[in-house]
């Protein structure tokens, strides 16, 4: 394991001075309603970097907007076109005057004054191949690692995860971190009975006081639900209570300090690890926090994420609109039935064909590769999927940044 | 969180040293003499990849510690060997939920 060959990256400059590692052209629906039109569109262009987001709902969202806003101006998106039926009460406006503000191109096409479908699509289509041309002549600029977010999830978790990809994870999050990358890791709700682990790695006691509350809070909400974050194929995978996912779950953070708290959308202002508090605020309300692993996926990158580390023990095939998911398999039976949709065979660890430190130096290389232009295996099979749901929040505590840039 | 060990018996890791139950490395097969500890065990069920055994007598009440934390409480005396699964390992949090055949149960409860 080393820090000294770490590769050089490039990535695609915006105006606020973040980089992409994609330059992505991004279609937003902004109801339901207008689902279906954006969709064609998007579908107008295979195989190239045109993707969908979008939220369904009809009534406001503070929660959404912003994640509209951040997925938008994410420094892998290069411009966006929002498709909007008219009657809703989503902020597209507001979206687009932002949006514009960041300095890429941007267009609303509102159905309702467009002639319907057909020339909403046609008119869609029209102007995401003058953006994709537009952006196509954009040249790569170099960028250093410490410009660099990476987030980890764990989805379809078995007992392996927590021996050999979540760990091996862990040991390429503490690589990237000294290098200076913000790293991300996530689901309070998966770190139920790790709270006074995480509590002593905390960068400052306000923090290590924020992380138990956080993670109190995570318990609370899932405990009103009635059902704790653990889904039937996880005991299928020997994985018998929740705590022993968390446990799992947890080696994915590695092993240095906490620098901080974020709520989806917070944007990591300088190098370090992040936990990712995905639990609303508040009464119990709009259902279970993050529906499936990639409503998650989703509020890692409107952090910045810019790549998706997934790990697996299963077999989760899902990637994700506008940043990069690189796929972890824990276990090496899982690797063999599904080895096109995974990135990394974690699983040597188990059969003894592969150390934690060689796995997480291979992680670490190919976090580089993928930042540098080449596709990960979900990308390169064009999974793209999205979810976004209504949440609430508060602004996040003074206690949750202590690190923040002078 | 220490990293994983490879114990006396190579098909069965060790993830912490203070920990009462071990993982299989591979899938291992009722009947199939191991030695735990020094001592030997003969397995009394087929115990899947990646699932856990008991390391040591337990009794109903004990915690299970894996990675050196408590997974949950012990719902059953256990023999060393023995499978540790929803049958009779519980969260102290909350409780499991997983299919059984094509009918919704849940299994276990809180403590």
């Amino acid at each position: 394991m080393s820090n000294a060959t770490l590769p050089a990256l490039s990535g695609y400059l915006r105006a606020d001075g973040r980089k992409g590692i994609r330059n992505v052209v991004a279609v937003a629906y902004t109801v339901e309603c207008a689902h279906h039109v954006a969709r064609l569109i998007v579908n107008a262009f295979p195989g190239q970097e045109v993707h969908l987001i979008g939220f369904p709902g009809c009534y406001p969202n503070d929660y959404a907007d912003r994640m509209m806003r951040r997925l938008a101006t994410h420094p892998n998106v290069g411009a966006t076109l929002i498709v909007s039926l008219g009657c809703e009460s989503f902020n597209r406006r507001g979206l687009e005057e932002e949006v514009a503000a960041s300095g890429r191109p941007v267009h609303t096409i509102t159905i309702q004054q467009n002639r319907g479908t057909r020339s909403s699509v046609a008119d869609g289509v029209e102007w995401v191949r003058w953006a994709r041309e537009t952006l196509d002549t954009q040249q790569r600029v170099p960028m250093r690692l410490d410009e660099l977010v990476v987030a980890t999830i764990c989805g379809g978790s078995d007992s392996t995860s927590g021996i050999t990809a979540n760990p091996a994870v862990g040991v390429a999050f503490d690589q990237l971190v000294a290098a200076g990358a913000a790293c991300i890791f996530e689901e309070t709700g998966e770190l139920v009975g790790c709270e006074f682990h995480m509590k002593r790695r905390a960068a400052t006691p306000e923090l290590g006081e924020a992380i138990v509350a956080c993670v109190n809070k995570a318990a609370h909400y899932y405990t009103v639900l009635g059902h704790g974050s653990f889904a039937p194929g996880n005991a299928d995978g020997g994985l018998t209570t929740l705590e022993e996912k968390s446990l799992g779950a947890y080696a994915k953070s590695g092993a240095s300090p906490i620098s901080g708290i974020l709520k989806p959308g917070d944007v990591p202002e300088t190098g370090g690890l992040y936990l990712l508090d995905v639990v609303p605020d508040g009464e119990v309300r709009f259902g279970f926090p993050n529906i499936s692993d990639n409503a998650e996926i989703v509020e890692l990158i409107a952090c910045g994420a810019h790549v998706t580390l997934f790990t697996t023990g299963r077999g989760s095939v899902v990637g994700s609109a506008i940043a990069p998911v690189i796929k972890v398999c824990a276990n090496p039976d899982t690797y063999e039935r599904l080895s096109e949709d995974m990135d990394v065979n974690a699983g040597r660890i188990l059969t003894g064909a592969a150390s934690l430190a060689q796995v997480g130096g291979e992680i670490v290389d190919l976090v580089a590769q993928v930042a540098n232009g080449a596709q990960s295996c979900s990308e390169a099979l064009g999974h793209q999927e999205f979810i976004l749901t209504y949440k609430q929040f508060e602004a996040s505590g003074p206690g949750c940044f202590p690190l923040k840039a002078a | 969180m220490s990293h994983p060990t490879i114990p006396s018996a190579p098909r069965l890791l060790l993830m912490a040293p203070e920990d009462n139950c071990l993982i299989a490395r591979t899938p291992l097969a009722a009947g199939e003499a191991l030695e735990i500890d020094g001592a030997p065990v003969t397995l009394p069920e087929n115990v899947p990849l990646g699932y856990k055994v008991a390391r040591r007598a337990l009794k109903t009440g004990d915690k299970v510690l894996r990675y050196g934390a408590i997974i949950g409480t012990v719902t059953a005396d256990v023999p060393p060997g023995a499978m540790l699964h929803t049958h009779n390992l519980v969260s102290d949090y909350i409780p499991t939920y997983t299919l059984v055949s094509d009918a919704h149960s849940f299994i276990g409860s809180t403590h």
